[in-house]
């Protein structure tokens, strides 16, 4: 696994819901064909009203409307990310978007289980908002040893909560690859 | 720094003197419950991950009840039901509890209780979200989803978050027209549908330790309305009774420390709460039963694992015994053993069951029923324009049928009152 992850921020409030990280509408898609999984990537993020969509401004879209994949690779949210109906469609289409790392206050127990055992995206818990401290388009690093992440277009530094026991589970890929290196299967 | 009976019960599970909220711990499962829904997809996962010559942890610790989709002719709903028959017959599973035959139970939550697979200091986990109605037996219990369950399946391990505490006291002495389900509305209302997120509620104080086992079990039962992951309740001499009663595996009592550190407490006075609703369309939409009192009803609905236990069903007989229902009204017993206490406890020398046929109340068969809409064949089912007042635990748009219907939630009591009148009355008007 990559130790540091490094990309562009992608601002979001608090409180962002399942059906606004990817609309009840697009879970016909295949999860398996590549053609149609790419569609995931597409709307990603798609049901996120346009003001708050990438803040402050507002006004921008994750995925761009003739894209498949994001330019933006970290999200940062703020209080109870992921929220909402339990479809593991959610952390999936943000992977297939290309984001590696979400950083948020807090995230609904769902979503968060099923981001780590699935090994979708990295969830990220801070003590403090972040979402109003980092910009969309800020150029982050997330040092995943040292547990923080810094900002270079501002050039601060924030501290990051350790992922603890799940570490090993994100660096195998997801749960059960690492249930099968620990001999637990 | 001492610690609440949560985080005492999750560091023994872990094998640790110690755990921290916010901490990321392998937990020792002791008992994985799963029903018809969502077993199907669990066993798919297991077997795709694990192999052909998959192997189940622990037969003895897994608990499988079909009670979702079980009296309908949808061909799905059958079929998921088959698939969990035919799983039981390979693993010669112990504990499986299958439709009709005489160890048919009902619904997962309230039959776990009552078959001895709830013992306090343990470590639960279900694939359905209102696992954490064991947690009113002081333990450790909450809900995951399918890729989770399918591990646990595998491996009798799982991690989990260790959660921060809320706790609720409730102090004083229940009025007689109140019930734990108006409490637990009250919670809602004030903390509302995420207040409880990666949370565990813990419920304390006289007035809970005053309720016996079923009245505890809504308390707990909805606590994932608000986002939690656990409810929890320390057990006391009415838990080791009805434990003892039913299982003599060995269980270990666990309490919050003094100085154990909660994020917020929330203090109520019992004797001066109202009978509460939550009113169309969410849990935590909560008023008084006073403020919407007179909102014209088309069903009236007495059942599920908040709602369809004995004491409700004895709450609402109480209303009920000698009067005629003005709306069509369903009683649907949570579990058969429920079912059978219906036709054994009686007022005034009436079985409750007579008492509720006199009423002139449809009886149903045990299991889930219209709690969450179900095929279209549900006995009990919302359909479009229905006005229903239930005493389950959802009001979400269409969960128990029809997007177009409106639910309310409620007490027996209030529920049983509204009944007898056809539109949304204070159960003190009848007491
Ligand atoms: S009765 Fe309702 S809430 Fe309880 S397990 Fe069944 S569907 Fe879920």
């Amino acid at each position: 696994m990559e130790k540091i992850i490094k990309g562009k921020a992608f601002v979001l409030g608090d409180n962002i819901d399942t059906d606004q990280i990817i609309p009840a509408e697009h879970l016909v898609y295949s999860l398996t064909d590549p053609e149609e999984v790419k569609m995931y990537g597409k709307y990603a993020l798609s049901g996120v009203p346009l003001n708050s969509s990438g803040l402050p401004s507002g006004g921008i879209l994750f995925t761009k409307e003739t894209e498949y994949e994001s330019e933006f690779s970290i999200i940062v949210g703020g209080s109870n990310f992921g929220c909402g109906s339990s479809r593991e469609h959610a952390p999936f289409a943000l992977q297939v978007a290309g984001a590696k790392a979400i950083i948020a206050e807090s995230y609904a127990r769902i979503f968060y289980r099923n981001s780590v055992d699935g090994g979708f995206v990295i969830p990220y818990e801070t003590q403090i908002k972040l979402n109003d401290k980092i910009k969309t388009g800020d150029e982050l690093e997330i040092d995943l040893v040292g547990n923080t992440v810094k900002n270079h277009t501002t050039e601060e530094l924030y501290t990051l909560n350790p992922l603890g026991d799940i570490l090993p589970i994100i660096e195998a890929g997801n749960i059960f690859e690492y249930a099968r290196q620990n001999n637990m299967m | 720094m001492g610690m609440t009976i949560t985080e005492k019960i999750l560091a023994k599970a872990s094998g640790r003197d110690k755990v921290n909220p916010g901490e990321n711990i392998w937990l020792n499962v002791d008992v994985l419950m799963t029903h018809d829904v969502c077993g199907p997809p669990t066993i798919g996962i297991w077997k795709r991950e694990f192999g052909n010559d998959a192997k189940i942890w622990d037969k003895d610790k897994l608990v499988i009840f079909p009670d979702h989709y079980i009296f309908t002719a949808n061909p799905q709903a059958n079929r998921n039901v088959n698939i969990l028959r035919e799983f039981a017959a390979e693993y010669n599973l112990p504990n499986y509890y299958d439709v009709g035959t005489d160890r048919y139970k009902g619904v997962c939550h309230i039959a776990l209780a009552e078959e001895g697979y709830n013992v306090p200091g343990t470590v639960l986990f279900g694939t359905d979200s209102h696992t954490c109605t064991s947690g009113a037996f002081g333990m450790f219990s909450t809900g995951v989803g399918n890729t989770d369950a399918a591990f646990i399946l595998g491996t009798g391990k799982i991690w989990e978050k260790v959660p921060e505490s809320l706790k609720f006291t409730f102090e004083g002495e229940l009025p007689p027209y109140l019930t734990a389900k108006d409490l637990i509305l009250q919670v809602l209302g004030d903390i509302t549908t995420d207040g409880g997120t990666y949370r565990a509620l813990e419920f304390d104080g006289s007035a809970v330790f005053a309720m016996q086992m079923d009245e505890r079990m809504t308390l707990t039962n909805m606590a994932i309305e608000a986002g939690a992951m656990n409810g929890i309740i320390a057990a006391d001499k009415v838990t080791e009774d009805y434990v003892k009663a039913r299982t003599n595996k060995p269980y270990e009592l666990f309490y919050s420390d003094g100085d154990a550190k909660y994020r917020q407490k929330f203090v109520y006075d019992a004797s001066k709460m109202e009978p509460l609703v939550a009113k169309p369309h969410s849990p935590d939409n909560k008023d008084t039963v006073r403020n919407v009192e007179g909102t014209k009803l088309t069903k009236c609905y007495i059942g599920s694992c908040t709602g369809g236990k004995l004491s409700d069903f004895v709450n609402a007989a109480k209303l009920l015994f000698g009067n005629q229902v003005k709306v069509p009204t369903f009683v649907v017993p949570a579990s058969t053993l429920v079912a059978k206490q219906l036709e054994e406890e009686t007022i005034s020398g009436v079985s409750l069951r007579q008492i509720f046929e006199n009423a002139g109340c449809e009886i149903a068969q045990s299991s889930c029923a219209a709690c969450l809409g179900g095929p279209m064949d549900t006995v009990g089912r919302a359909t479009d324009g229905e006005v229903v007042i239930s005493t389950t635990n959802r009001n979400f748009p269409g969960r128990m049928g029809s997007k177009k219907s409106e639910v309310y939630l409620a007490s027996p009591y209030t529920v049983a009152a509204s009944a007898l009148t056809g539109v949304i009355t204070d159960p003190r008007d009848f007491l």
